[in-house]
């Protein structure tokens, strides 16, 4: 008898023990889940978001991030801080990806109802019977480059020819491929090198020339100390091949809609009104990208304040000035994409995609309605006399 | 007298290992070659530059500075310790339910031979099975449950996933403990007419205790790798797998920065592994049967 008595002394130890470990680490936790993103919102815009939800005018939207919360998704964080959203009757929840967080796949599953994706990215999925559309291609340029300094002397996509050249794979490596296929570089005749998420490698010289997107790498490098100088690198030293000048630049930044539900009037015009307020988060970052990289930061972003203000500006950059509105998809673009996707083959030989993809890949319809009500508000979806900013980063983009 | 000798000794052999560590880092900082020690192409030894190995001291000092300069931003320090508690509090999460499953494993699989033999191989296999394939299932699946009011969040799979990894040693762990009264202790419950059940409590378990120690041990170690690597895998904000991601921007222009967060998971790892030992503490008198200390 004694004998249990103890015991049970014992184990109520234990089981205390167990209990302090379990709870009194996660204070932190607060109450809510941090899968979705809390935007900050300006006071007023917090106010009327309160009030709407409230009173069940809101739909609730999820929208999957291709990364995690960084500027080249200011536009839908402005539209929701700036009750963009709100104002076309949606409730958006901005859902932050991860380093295995294919969105497409989690589009397709159904867990959210627009994700970001690049388009080849999506070609592949879709090969493999993905329903899903492309309905607003908000970047109209590519930001992917291919870095180098410029002392190894590659200026263009034939000088590549030798080199010992970085890719990040997984995807990424598309335009490379099709870019130095096009110059009659051939795999055999670079040798191609597994690229970090750090430049560290091409500033140590193991790359020749690095993958580097404009808005993220390319400034990694220029926050970095030449230790020749003693001064941070400046675009003089570098050599950039762009691949919208090659012309083998791919389609990326897109929103994607579930093919199936857009047989649904009520999705087709919550999609109408998704991208309508969207492109007017882009039209505000594109007017005020200082207050675009303040609410991106303010939303949990980590990036140091240089950093993600040029990756604003680089974002900008790439939507405008815009050709034929945010958000057409241009079908020149569109074949061209398709077209490498079909065509370049990888270091296994194998290609994107074996065969065009299905009508349903994309559309312009539900943009071109968004377009039109915007030109009866008077935002200007042209950015035709856009210029760009002038950023100074700062050493770690801090 | 002695055992206090004892404490005090193991204190100071624990921070000369830890300096060793560190001189070792500065002196091959300041006398290795700059590009490495190369063996054919490959790299057996790290540059020395301050891109590749930052001065123990730097990276302690960026520690104190603001990680970027916003405004309002906190000391990094205070960064550090933050996503830290976030990922303990995940890390604990899955390991008491990572040992909660264990033990119900190790119990079913010692009262049946049938189910052992049906179930522990699955144990193992489930442990080769990367975590980056994992990841995105139990988050997706997880978002479809919905258990009573409770709706699934990304921490919940980041604890599962822990949880995942921290269950495997002490399944196998408590079922080798389970299993190791002698045969004479056994025979000798059976021959009072002992049932099951206070057999377990008044010998299994107790001759469990040694085996089970480390099995805890390594599964606090294992729920602290998994809520870190989870995070990074499905990017939930807060803990310091995300703020390795984040961080790793800064790798080439701020190279201090980067090693914050691995301090902070060098940290946790401890603090986890003190919990188990104060366990341990706990458990001391069980440490009876069977096995000499």
């Amino acid at each position: 008898m004694s004998m249990t008595l103890k015991l049970g002394t014992k184990l109520g130890a234990v089981a205390a023990v167990l209990a302090v470990v379990a709870t009194g680490c996660s204070d932190d936790d607060g109450g809510g889940s941090k899968s979705e993103v809390d935007v900050k919102t300006s006071e007023d815009c917090a106010t009327r978001t309160e009030e709407a939800r409230d009173a069940g005018d809101l739909k609730e939207v999820k929208l999957q991030l291709q990364w995690v919360s960084q500027a080249q998704f200011a536009g839908y964080y402005a539209g929701v801080a700036q009750c963009y959203y709100v104002d076309e009757g949606l409730d958006v929840k901005i859902v932050e990806g991860g380093v295995d967080i294919v969105p497409q796949d989690v589009l397709a599953s159904g867990d959210v109802d627009y994700a970001i994706s690049w388009v080849p990215k999506v070609l592949g999925s879709i090969e493999q019977g993905a329903g899903i559309t492309d309905v607003a291609q908000i970047f109209e340029r590519s930001a992917t480059t291919q870095i180098s300094f410029k002392g190894k002397d590659i200026g263009a996509p034939a000088d590549l020819k030798g080199a010992n050249v970085g890719s990040w794979g997984f995807g990424n490596e598309w335009e490379l491929f099709a870019g130095m296929q096009s110059a009659g570089v051939q795999l055999e005749d670079i040798n191609l090198v597994q690229q970090a998420f750090d430049m560290n490698a091409f500033l140590a010289g193991d790359i020749d020339a690095a993958q580097a997107m404009t808005y993220n790498e390319y400034a990694q490098v220029l926050e970095s100390v030449n230790p020749d100088t003693g001064e941070l690198y400046t675009p003089d030293d570098l050599n950039v091949i762009n691949w919208n000048d090659v012309g083998t630049a791919m389609l990326q930044d897109a929103i994607w809609a579930t093919t199936d539900k857009l047989s649904d009037p009520d999705y087709e015009a919550q999609t109408v009104a998704f991208i309508k307020a969207s492109i007017k988060g882009w039209a505000f970052v594109r007017d005020n990208p200082e207050d675009a990289a303040e609410i991106v930061a303010a939303s949990g972003s980590e990036l140091g304040q240089s950093h993600q203000l040029w990756m604003t500006n680089e974002i900008n950059k790439l939507i405008w000035p815009s050709t034929n509105g945010v958000g057409i998809i241009d079908q020149a673009a569109w074949d061209q994409t398709v077209d490498i996707a079909l065509n370049t083959k990888n270091e296994t030989g194998a290609t994107i995609i074996t065969e065009a993809p299905p009508e349903s890949a994309f559309t312009n319809e539900y943009v071109e309605q968004a377009l039109a009500e915007l030109e009866d508000e008077g935002v200007d979806t042209l950015g035709a006399d856009y210029q760009p900013i002038e950023v100074t980063l700062e050493e770690g983009g801090k | 007298m002695a055992q206090i000798w004892d404490r005090f000794q193991a204190a100071i052999l624990g921070l000369l290992g830890v300096a060793t560590v560190v001189v070792t880092w500065d002196l091959y900082k300041a006398f290795g070659p700059a590009e490495g020690v190369l063996v054919g192409d490959t790299r057996v030894l790290p540059r020395t530059t301050e891109r590749a190995m930052p001065h123990s001291w730097d990276m302690l000092q960026r520690l104190g500075e603001p990680v970027s300069a916003l405004p309002d931003a906190p000391d990094a320090v205070r960064a550090v310790w933050d996503a830290s508690m976030f990922s303990l509090g995940l890390a604990a999460r899955g390991w008491v339910i990572g040992v909660v499953i264990g033990l119900l494993l190790a119990l079913a699989m010692s009262g049946f031979r049938i189910v052992e033999s049906a179930l522990l191989p699955w144990v193992i296999l489930s442990q080769t099975v990367p975590l980056i394939a994992i990841a995105p299932l139990v988050r997706r699946w997880g978002s479809e449950l919905q258990i009573g009011g409770h709706v699934w969040s990304s921490e919940d799979s980041v604890a599962v996933i822990a949880a995942y990894l921290a269950f495997f040693p002490v399944a196998v762990g408590a079922l080798r403990g389970l299993k190791s009264p002698d045969k004479t202790h056994l025979e000798l419950m059976r021959a009072y007419g002992i049932g099951w059940w206070r057999t377990l409590v008044t010998l299994r378990l107790p001759s469990s205790v040694p085996y089970l120690l480390p099995a805890l041990r390594l599964a606090a170690a294992s729920a602290v790798i998994g809520a870190v690597v989870a995070e990074v895998s499905i990017g939930l904000k807060g803990g310091l797998g995300r703020m390795v991601i984040d961080y790793a921007v800064a790798a080439s222009g701020d190279p201090a920065k980067p090693w914050a967060p691995i301090f902070g998971a060098i940290g946790i790892g401890l603090v986890a592994a003190g919990a188990v030992g104060l366990l341990g503490l706990a458990l001391r008198p069980f440490r009876l049967t069977g096995v000499s200390r």
